[in-house]
């Protein structure tokens, strides 16, 4: 039973946030300001970047959660996940590409080098997009054992996401605060997970 | 040959759209002997040809009030929690006339002026406001301050019970907000305590009862919800320069000249912005007063007094 519904449970759930943002644009086509926010670019921006955040998190999750409740149906959905939190994170850099430097490429590039947490961001985004390109079967067949600590750079790329938002961020540290103990969280087993199996050998 | 373009009309003979729409709110404050609220209009600094009024919605629904919350919604959700009556003022420093006053009291006998002004934000978002009130100079000079007064500093409510944004427990801000200004700053006919907006009292979330505007500097200068004016001979510490001075300094006139760590200060998205047309337009110095204000700063790095 929960195996036949779970992948399009699955699924259809990794599509909600696109699934409104589209009711969201609509809505802005009809009257500025009345699906995403007062500033609709910068509120498009954030929406892309909690969400894309959220769903990076949970694709770092899948690995431990499969572990702990021997779950094999969701290490299988392991790739989807990753990929969905690609494309939001993608679109985030996009919008801002689009929007914010106005396709520019030297104003683009001054960003990237100037403002810190710009570089960060995009180093976490050159990452997942190597990840991402190298998601399918056939790269994982190509690359062998390779492929595997290819795939440990998201260690990397989770930090950098995290560190992206606490640089840009004000004041107000509360979502950092949870996204860092998430990631703290699904670290820590990681750790034990490695420590009980080289016990084991 | 030469061909002179006639001279734009000046800003000062242009009804502002917000009188023209808010004629029957003018009209019925008239009535209700608010007469002080239906003076004539003066758009003082002058606006820019395209330069279009904000609609009322977005100027009292996307604010920066982080007693409120850092979300630019919060303000408008939560600033009614915040009482605003009675509203006392501490005055204190380098004055002949100190000591704690009741608001009313103080703004008792002054006009109320219409001014349309532009407002820039440093997260490089703008807006242009119909806001009412009082020049700072006329307030400050009831207070009578001594020759040692070379700046004054501006303290807003801190009262958690009310705010909750300095309940929060993730915030690094040391409460309450602070902010300070050059008394020739504070002495330019621009500069102003503002007691509303749109022909209204000012609602919480944009600064009641009352709130400063300096229309040439960075929004976070116009401090909101002040509780206390303080005369002195030495430069205050503002808040955001006291949380990041790499960042934000004292002076913060809005400069495309001088990029922020943050944001490109080059151009800014004029409000109302949509997906289908963001309005984008280059950031002005001195947020396009340059002409009245530029002689205040004359000789100074403003790279280094940013």
């Amino acid at each position: 039973m929960l195996r036949r519904f779970a992948k399009p449970v699955l699924a259809a759930a990794m599509m909600a946030p696109w699934v409104w943002l589209i009711y969201a644009i609509y809505l802005e086509s009809q009257q500025t300001g009345s699906g995403l926010g007062a500033d609709p670019v910068e509120g498009l921006l954030h929406y892309l970047g909690n969400w894309g955040m959220i769903s990076l998190l949970l694709a770092f999750s899948i690995t431990p959660l499969s572990r702990q409740f021997r779950s094999p149906w969701l290490i299988r959905s392991r790739r989807i996940t990753g990929l969905f939190a690609f494309t939001l994170v993608a679109a985030h850099a996009a919008i801002f590409t689009v929007f914010y430097v106005q396709l520019q490429w030297r104003a683009m590039l001054q960003e990237v080098i100037e403002r810190p947490y710009i570089t960060l961001g995009m180093s976490s985004l050159l990452v997942l997009s190597l990840l991402a390109a190298t998601s399918t079967r056939g790269w994982q067949r190509r690359l062998g054992s390779t492929w595997r600590r290819l795939h440990r750079w998201v260690y990397l790329a989770v930090p950098l996401a995290i560190l992206h938002l606490l640089w840009l961020r004000k004041d107000g540290y509360w979502d950092v605060v949870v996204y860092t103990l998430w990631a703290l969280a699904m670290g820590v087993e990681r750790v034990l997970a490695w420590r009980k199996q080289a016990a084991i050998q | 040959m030469l061909i002179r373009k006639p001279d734009p009309i000046p800003g000062s003979e242009i009804t502002p759209e917000t009188v023209y729409h808010n004629r029957r709110q003018f009209m019925a404050a008239s009535a209700a002997g608010l007469a002080s609220l239906a003076l004539p209009s003066i758009a003082m600094g002058g606006l820019q040809e395209d330069d279009e009024i904000t609609p009322e919605n977005i100027v009292t629904q996307y604010n920066n009030f982080y007693e409120f919350g850092t979300d630019k919604s919060d303000p408008a959700a939560f600033a009614h929690e915040m009482r605003t009556d009675p509203w006392s003022v501490k005055v204190s420093g380098e004055a002949n006339k100190t000591g704690i006053f009741a608001f009313e009291d103080i703004i008792k006998g002054f006009d109320v002026e219409e001014r349309v002004y532009r407002f820039r934000c440093v997260e490089a978002w703008s807006m242009v406001v119909p806001w009412m009130g009082i020049p700072l100079k006329d307030v400050l000079a009831q207070f009578e301050p001594t020759g040692n007064a070379k700046f004054v500093e501006f303290e807003t409510l801190y009262r958690p019970s009310e705010m909750r944004g300095q309940r929060g427990f993730f915030s690094s801000i040391d409460w309450p907000y602070l902010e300070g200004l050059r008394m020739d700053e504070a002495n330019h006919p621009l500069t102003l305590m503002v007691t509303g907006l749109y022909g209204k009292e000012l609602p919480n979330q944009n600064g009641a009862p009352w709130r400063l505007m300096v229309p040439w500097k960075y929004g976070f200068k116009s401090i909101k919800s002040i509780v206390s004016i303080r005369f002195t001979e030495r430069e205050p510490v503002n808040t955001w320069k006291q949380l990041q001075a790499s960042e934000y300094g004292f002076y913060a006139n809005v400069n495309p000249a001088v990029s922020h760590p943050r944001w490109s200060q080059a151009s800014e998205r004029r409000l109302p912005s949509s997906l289908f047309n963001v309005n984008r337009r280059p950031t002005l110095p001195f947020n396009g007063y340059a002409g009245e204000v530029a002689h205040l700063y004359a000789g100074m790095d403003l790279r280094k007094y940013y």
